[in-house]
This record gives C-alpha cells, structure tokens and sequence, in this order.
C-alpha cells in the first residue's frame, strides 16, 4: 500500500476516481483525434497528451462552478473538468456549427464557453494574460470571491504580455494564478535555448510573488500548489505563479514532425513519464482503482468518444453566408 | 448654453459616464493623480477614488490587455493610452484581441472597451507625438475608430464609445485640446456612432475631411465665400467603418470633392474614401477627385518649418479648393 496522501489535501476517493476518469477522457479523446486526422476526416490536431495529470490536478484545484479559467490550446483536461463535454470538443474538432468555442470559426485547441467560465482565447499565444489578470481586477473592483487561472507554456513566458501581466497583477495584488506548462519545447526549441534562467518559476521574484515549480506528473502535488495559490488568492495575498514540468508525447501539432529535432530514444523515454499512469498506480496502490474499474472507465470513455465523434462528423457546418455574422453587436 | 473646450469634453463624458454606470473605470499612465499627461482625466480620481481610475505601470499592451479582460467579464474600461505614437505595443492586444473577441467566440464573449488616445501634429511633438495612426486600424473588422471634430461632437460621441458593446478606438486631436471651443448643451444627449455630419452647407465643391482639419477646411470656406465659391463640408467624425451614404451624397452634391486628411498619403481613409466616391458616384463627377494629405514620410519632424511643411492648414486646403473650383 502506497501512503495516502490524498486525504490531507481534502480530496475523497470518488474525487480521485473523477480526476483519473477526466485525464483518460482527454488522452483518449487526444489520440482519436490523430487517427481522424490521419483518416483525412479532420483538418487539425494540437495534442494535451503528456500534460493531462497536470491540468486536471490543477482544475480540480479550483471552484469550478465560480472561477474563471483563460487555458491555452493544449488544455483539454481543463476545459473537461470545468463542464465542457467530449461531445462538444468532437464538435470543434469537426468545426461544425454547433462547435460551443467558435462554431467552427477558430481551429481546435481555442477553447471558449462563456457558460462555463472558459473565456475564449486566440493564437498568437500569452495575450490571454493580461485578460486574466483583467478579469482579477474586476473581481476585486466587484468584490467577488472567485479566482482566475491561466494557463501558457514555457515559450510564453518570453512574450511581453507574460511580463507586463503578471506585474500588473502583482502591483495591484489580483487574485489570478499563472500556471506554466512546462513541456520543454516551444515547438522545436528546447528550454534551454529559450530561458536564460533555469526555471520559468524564477521570473516571479520580478513581480513580487511567489513563484514555484512542481513535477506536472504528480496530480496530488500540482493540486496542493494550486490550491494554496487560491488560498493567497482567496486572502488578498495576490497572485502566484506556478510551473509544472511536463512532457510532450506527440509532435507540437498535426503538421510537426518532431523527429526533426529530438531523438526517437528521447520521445521513448518522454512517453515513460506519463503522469496519468503514475496516477493509476497510486490509485491502485491506494486500493481505489482495480483492473476492473480501469476497464469499466475505458470503455466508458471508448463510448462516449464513439458516440460524440459519430455526432460531430454527421453535424452540419455552419451556414457559409453566417461569416458576416457578429462581426458587431447585432 | 456653456462654451467648453474639445479637452473639457473628453472630462465631461468620462465623468458623466462614470457617475452613470458604476462598471465604467478608467486604467492608464499618469490618469490618477496626475489627472493625465494632458489633464483629460483631471479631478476624476479624487471624485471617483483610486480603484475607479487606475495608475498602471508603464507597458500599454498591459493596459489593453487589461481592459480587455475586465470588459469581457462585464466591466467598462477606458483604457488611455498617452499618445497614439505609443500604441504600438497594444497592437496585437487591439487587433488579434479585441476585435475578434465576438466574432472567434460566435457571439459567445464581446469586448465592450473604449481606447482613448491623442494623436495628431502642430504641437512641437516631433515624430513620436504627433503622429496620425487610424489607418493602421482602419483594415480591421470588429473595430469602430472615432476622431470627433469638435467639443459638441466629443461629448456626445466618447458617451456612445463607453456605451458600446464593442471595442472602439477613440482619437483626439491633441492641437485641438484646448484650441477648439464652443457651446455644448448641459442636458444629456449622445451621437450615434458611425454617422458623418455636414459642418458646412455648399453648392460648389464638397470637402470631406476628420479632426482637426475640419476646422481649417471651415476657415478655407469662409475665406472662399468672399470669392464666391461655396464650399461643402462633411466631417466623417467615424473613420471606421464609413458612413457611405453620407460620403455618397456629399461627393454627389458637387460633384468637386477635396479629401482632406493630416495622415500620410498612401493608404490612408481618405484613400478609401476616394474609392467609395469611384465606386458609386462616377457619374457625378465634374472633376478628379483629388486628396490632400500629410506627404509620404515616416512621420513629423520635430525642428517648426519642417513640422509646418508636413501640416495641413487652412491655406493649403484654400488653395486645393480654389483649383477645384475652376477646374
């Protein structure tokens, strides 16, 4: 029996159980999605797998009936736990009209459901920090208790909107977290040639937060970071920011080839460190997952994914005459 | 009525708007207790308080950025930028942001901001504060630009920007600040977006022109009355999208038409103005259109020849329209 560390962070087994089913969902969903793009059904993939232990640990962190999440594109696990469904993702995979992001206007991986708190995001990547931090500073205006959680990668964490975000959040004390995906690669280039510092972490001395870097393949301790995040958030301590190490099992999208700058060797040993089965073991360790219950979720999930990809392909596009809607308020 | 400036305008919208609607707040460098760089802002923090008219640290993608944020929760920001020249590094932030906001979400968010800031020349400002920089947006769906002429026209028109449910860039011409006066009623009213405005009634030939230059092109016509040319005005006071019909009907009128802008040449509004007028009004034409603009250099210099050389004034305006008019 593995040490129960679970309990101490407040998280029961069903939690547990709901977390581990989350993360199978995104990285199911994720592969299917290669297999429908190698079909030539979809035009388009950008993948979550490798991180979805992270993101999801991190979630369920938070309030997800009240706080706001801005995620980046590889952040199924997150829009999965704050109420997206797998349906709706097939729908956006597909670009169909029902498609809640955009109704097939922006590519996959550029979430957004105002219902849900999944504030929409774009491509050029880190603009949604300051958006963050904007919405932090209408919640302390409004003197609501909710937090705001973004998410961006390392690459990121070099644009100007990163820094000129988190120091505004930090002179005027918001209650937002930043968290880093840390995947090693900003597509082709590794860490190494895009931080002159070690860690992403290290830049929150800059704008006077905490900043801390936990291994992303340990849900239980990016949860704990996470949640104390909210309790400063919560206190009126300011934002943090958080890194998690993670690993990127695919190419960065659909049209990469990664093979072009890191070795086959390299992606073996990256696809070990897989956070959702280290996850799965200590749920068995911990006697709350068997074989069996595996086997009930996976085929759960193979169900689901069937039925919302079955759903997706056979939704209509939107009309093309409806791209001169809303380009104002109408 | 009481006669006000074209600044005391801008304070009079802010102030009225705030004390409206509790959701509208003002972020930017040096508006809180400075009042601003030029005092648009002046007496508002102490009115509104320190949460409602933020100093922010000096970075404006920061500052849009923001206030796009807060404004698609539900807030109404008026973000300022200082001077248009330094709007550059809120670019991608104002046209990857703001103006795709509704249209990437299929209705889902929108980004109600309004973006102030003071642009134009004839202020010693040099290159980097006196430049034109509307065209840069003008491209761009989802953004309204307002460069309002005058006192009345400012009021009414930064009230309906703040009111907007979708991001407008809003232009003041920083020479016109404390230049431009007149009576402005006291009573509550508004100016609807997107709608041009006949500043001059004419027969002759037609001006269409924005901001300042409005005024030289007034003083061009009232010059030209005494030789007996009369000259239509229309001020576009929207640059983005154009009023069409409006444009239509004064190019029509006369079928002489002088484009007036300060901005560079070369693609610039009233490029686009010109082609609207090729498009519908060929046959009432009496003349080739002609255009008078800021020359095609990267911008204004510093030393007062050079910067007079670069402006439009009224004589050169007069001078356009005399060769029109006898064309």
């Amino acid at each position: 029996m593995a040490e129960n560390r679970h309990e101490a962070l407040g998280l029961t087994n069903e939690q547990l159980l709901e977390m581990y089913e989350i993360m199978r969902l995104a990285r199911r969903f994720d592969e299917r999605l290669w297999i429908l793009n190698r079909a030539g059904k979809i035009p388009f993939v950008v993948s979550c797998q490798g991180q979805e232990a992270a993101q999801v640990g991190a979630a369920f962190a938070l309030d997800r009936k009240n706080d706001y999440v801005l995620p980046y594109y590889r952040d199924v696990g997150v829009v999965l736990s704050f109420g997206m469904t797998v349906k709706e993702l097939m729908l956006q995979a597909f670009a169909k009209g029902e498609d809640p992001n955009s109704g097939g206007r922006q590519m996959p991986g550029h979430f957004g459901q105002k219902k849900n708190r999944i504030v929409t995001g774009s491509s050029p990547v880190t603009t949604q920090v300051p958006h963050a931090v904007g919405i932090a500073l209408a919640a302390k205006m409004e003197k609501k208790s909710f937090v705001t959680f973004v998410s961006f990668g390392e690459g990121s964490s070099n644009q100007g909107d990163f820094h000129e975000g988190l120091n505004f959040a930090g002179v005027h004390k918001l209650p937002v977290i930043f968290f880093c995906e840390n995947n090693g690669y900003a597509i082709s280039v590794p860490t190494s040639m895009q931080l002159a510092c070690e860690k992403v972490s290290d830049r929150a001395i800059g704008y006077g937060m905490p900043g801390v870097t936990i291994d992303g393949n340990d849900p239980l301790a990016v949860f704990a970071a996470v949640k104390e995040a909210v309790r400063r958030a919560k206190r009126g301590e300011g934002p943090t920011l958080i890194e998690v190490i993670t690993q990127r099992f695919t190419p960065h999208s659909s049209d990469d080839d990664d093979r072009l700058y890191r070795s086959e060797s390299e992606i073996r040993e990256i696809r070990k460190q897989d956070g959702i089965q280290f996850f799965a073991d200590y749920l068995k360790q911990t006697g709350i997952l068997t074989d069996e219950l595996e086997q009930q979720i996976e085929k759960k999930i193979a169900k689901k994914i069937d039925e919302a990809a079955d759903y997706a392909e056979n939704a209509p596009f939107a009309e093309p005459e409806s791209i001169h809607k809303y380009v104002y308020s109408e | 009525m009481p006669v006000i400036s074209y600044i005391e305008a801008v304070k009079q919208a802010l102030d009225e708007e705030m004390a409206h609607n509790d959701k509208v707040f003002i972020l930017g460098e040096d508006v809180g207790m400075k009042g601003g760089v030029f005092k648009a802002t002046e007496g508002l923090y102490e009115k509104y308080g320190k949460e409602r008219v933020i100093d922010t640290p000096l970075a404006e993608s920061g500052i849009v950025g923001v206030g796009i944020g807060a404004a698609m929760y539900g807030m109404r920001p008026i973000a300022e930028i200082q001077f248009a020249d330094f709007i550059m590094p809120a670019v991608n932030q104002i046209v990857s942001e703001a103006a795709k906001i509704r249209y990437r979400s299929n209705n889902d968010w929108h980004c109600p901001i309004t973006i102030r800031a003071p642009y134009g020349g004839g202020v010693n400002g040099g290159l980097y504060h006196s430049q034109s920089v509307e065209a840069l947006f003008a491209n761009v769906p989802g953004l309204k630009i307002v460069m309002p002429s005058t006192p009345y026209d400012v009021k009414g028109l930064l009230k309906s920007a703040i009111r907007d449910d979708d991001p407008v860039l809003f232009f003041e011409h920083k020479r016109a600040y404390r230049l431009i006066k007149e009576e402005v009623p006291e009573q509550e009213y508004t100016i609807p977006i997107g709608k041009a405005d006949v500043k001059r009634e004419g027969e002759d030939v037609t001006v269409i022109t924005y901001g300042l230059a409005v005024h030289f092109a007034l003083q061009a016509a009232d010059k030209l009355q005494e030789e007996g040319i009369s000259v239509h005005v229309l001020d576009l006071r929207t640059v983005y999208p154009l009023d069409k019909e409006a444009i239509i009907e004064a190019a029509s009128k006369t079928g002489k038409i002088l484009l007036v802008t300060e901005a560079n040449k070369e693609g610039s509004i009233i490029s686009e103005v010109s082609a609207i007028i090729a498009e519908y009004c060929l046959f009432d034409l009496d003349a080739p259109v002609q255009r008078l603009a800021g020359p095609d250099v990267p911008a204004m210099p510093y030393a007062a020849p050079l910067e007079k050389h670069f402006m439009i004034n009224s004589d050169k305006i007069e001078q356009a329209l005399r060769d029109l008019a006898y064309f």
